[in-house]
């Protein structure tokens, strides 16, 4: 042909240019099919608050609501477990859930029983291990996995334990204290989970 | 008739001449060793069972129904009103812990025979890649029945990624595109694991096999047949210690498969839940997300490797180092072609430090397998009686997991340091005439 001298030049601009562009574009192409696996519209929806009735729930108790899919418990504590909470403190990972455990709960609940009223215990019951739901474990007696057992939450799963206000013990897997959820109380009697006191539910 | 045949052979000849040379070249003129014992059994036995995977997969999905809402349902129609249908299921899940039954064995012998040292590195890397993509494929099928410890096996399984700094949250619902295990999440394990990993298995088994005849094999005796003499009574150029595939290896894989097959007709006919070590009492219980079930265990294979993620404690507020040990704990089988410096490959002819080591490696994959499992935990207050079981259940697993990965530290220093006093190699293999 006319012109046998090759322009190397000229033939890795194009050649990296095109790459380039053919980059952007299979980048582009991947976006939707990595958004898809992102919670639907539906899922998302599905998210709503719940409004739990905690009239019925005798001192000692705890009740499971669901709430997006995850379970919250409500315990009602008692006099006596709830006495025995600052004999734990040395022994859990962060007493006052100020440090580690400080995103684990909202500001109106960041206190020494981690709740809005005392008596009234909220948690998202998943272990901040892996996700496990814990046992309620209530009574004050010697167990096999903790012979000083003052009541709380033990993991079945890898054996993590938390106190009667869900602080994790020391020597466990799990790194933090039970979430507690944005609640607030509607009355006496009932609570709405997912909505912060004063926030438009 | 024959001549028909024979006039369709050439003309595919004739248009594609290469067909025939490639398939003698990869099966029936594969020039093996001869010395191949029991051990070599398992390669041939993996591919059986990808085999019956896929063909009895095939049949399950025409029943199964994809949603959370009738998984779980349909898995029991299958098991009860389908024609057969319990046996071609009984015959997948069985075959599911089979596998790793055999890949196991598979990867023992390469670590016994130093199959891993060069020139294989390539066919090591490849098997590891197939054994990852086994794992993400037998965890995926684990969670389509929607039983309640597929549900929280996959719930726990998902959350070691929410463990990842920064965007481990973001991850974990990306992953299941809800805020737990639910419809959508099942959905795309299905796709996973009836489309994509089966593919990408299938490619990686080409490959394998491809790096393998490269190369060519390994025996027990460790030296390369290609280097020693030539000729044999087939061909004048091909090692004299080595046999083509077919029709010597066929035959002994035959007998293999019968052997197997025995095994496996036993377990799927008599015990296809294997006393809950193949299929858990757990999942024969709807999935549901509020009530965990007594002991989360997955299935026997994976309990090693998390036996490993749960005896490593959490520190500075994260449970990521369970993880990243779990993962370590695999990914360090990647790199032993380099980890492992030692210029004999068989276990026949290495120093004693290698067969204690490999010894005590294989043993605390076992023992953490039973920690993993919960055998050990109820073993303890049975033969010590009422001590502080977490404690020493924490103290066993922490030991062996100690050794697991003390195999690596060590062979690195045994190898590279000169530490290792090996044996005279044989210029041939042992059996030759």
């Amino acid at each position: 042909m006319a012109n046998e001298v090759v322009d190397h030049g000229r033939r890795r601009f194009l050649t990296a240019t095109t790459a380039v562009v053919g980059g952007v574009g299979v980048v582009a192409a991947v976006v939707p099919f990595i958004k898809s696996w992102e919670p639907s519209a539906r899922a998302k929806a599905a998210g709503a608050p719940v409004t739990a009735d905690i009239g019925k729930i005798e001192s000692g108790q705890m009740v499971t609501f669901a709430w997006r899919s995850l379970p919250v418990f409500v315990i009602h504590r008692s006099k006596a477990q709830l006495d025995a909470l600052p004999s734990q403190d040395d022994r859990v990972v962060d007493p006052k859930s100020d440090a580690i455990s400080a995103e684990q709960q909202p500001k109106y609940a960041q206190n020494a029983n981690r709740s809005i009223k005392p008596e009234w215990l909220v948690l998202v019951g998943l272990c901040t291990h892996l996700g496990c739901v814990p046992d309620f474990v209530p009574v004050m007696k010697p167990e096999p996995f903790d012979p000083n057992w003052k009541g709380g939450f033990y993991c079945p799963c890898h054996k993590s334990r938390y106190d009667m206000a869900g602080r994790v013990y020391q020597g466990v897997p799990a790194p933090k204290n039970l979430l507690v959820p944005d609640y607030h109380f509607i009355d006496d009697t009932h609570i709405q989970i997912g909505v912060a006191p004063g926030e438009k539910g | 008739m024959a001549n028909v045949f024979s006039r369709i052979g050439d003309w595919v000849n004739e248009r594609a001449p290469n067909l025939v040379p490639t398939y003698r070249k990869h099966m029936t003129e594969y020039y093996a060793p001869k010395n191949f014992n029991l051990w070599y059994y398992f390669g041939s036995l993996a591919l059986l069972v990808l085999v019956n995977q896929i063909v009895t997969g095939i049949f399950l999905t025409m029943n199964y129904k994809t949603s959370a809402a009738e998984a779980f349902n349909s898995v029991e129609y299958i098991m009860r009103d389908v024609e057969w249908g319990w046996l071609i299921r009984y015959m997948h899940s069985t075959g599911a812990s089979l596998f790793f039954v055999v890949v196991f064995l598979h990867m023992f012998r390469g670590l016994m025979y130093g199959s891993y040292h060069k020139p294989r590195e390539l066919v090591w890397l490849l098997g590891m890649l197939i054994f990852l993509a086994l794992m993400a494929e037998a965890f995926m099928g684990y969670v389509l029945p929607w039983g309640n410890m597929s549900f929280w096996g996959a719930k726990v399984i998902i959350s070691l990624f929410g463990t990842v700094p920064v965007i481990g949250s973001s991850l974990q619902q990306w992953i299941m595109g809800d805020f737990l295990p639910a419809d959508a999440t099942l959905n795309r394990f299905f796709a996973l694991h009836v489309i994509a990993l089966p593919l990408v298995l299938l490619l990686l088994v080409v490959l394998h096999l491809a790096a393998l005849h490269e190369v060519g094999s390994n025996n027990p005796d460790g030296v390369d047949v290609k280097h020693g003499p030539k000729g044999n009574r087939w061909d004048a150029n091909k090692p004299a210690d080595a046999i083509p595939f077919h029709p010597y290896y066929t035959v002994k894989d035959l007998v293999g498969v019968g052997f197997f097959l025995l095994i496996a007709a036993f377990i799927i006919f008599f015990a296809p839940t294997f006393g809950g070590w193949f299929l858990e009492h757990d999942n024969f219980v709807p999935a549901n997300n509020l009530v965990t079930p007594s002991h989360i265990k997955p299935v026997w294979y994976f309990t090693p490797f998390y036996a490993i993620l749960r005896m490593i404690p959490s520190f500075f507020g994260t449970a990521f180092w369970g993880v990243l040990a779990m993962f370590g704990a695999i990914a360090l089988l990647f790199v032993l072609p380099w980890i492992d410096g030692g210029k004999v490959r068989s276990i026949r002819y290495r120093g004693a430090g290698y067969k204690w080591a490999l010894g005590l490696f294989a043993l605390s994959f076992v023992a953490l397998g039973a920690v993993g499992a919960g055998v050990v935990a109820e073993v303890i207050p049975e033969w010590f009686g009422n001590v502080d079981v977490t404690f020493w259940e924490n103290a066993f697993g922490r030991v062996m997991t100690l050794i697991y990965f003390g195999y690596f530290v060590f062979l690195g220093c045994y190898t590279h340091l000169g530490w290792e006093k090996t044996k005279l190699v044989p210029e041939r293999v042992t059996t030759h005439d």
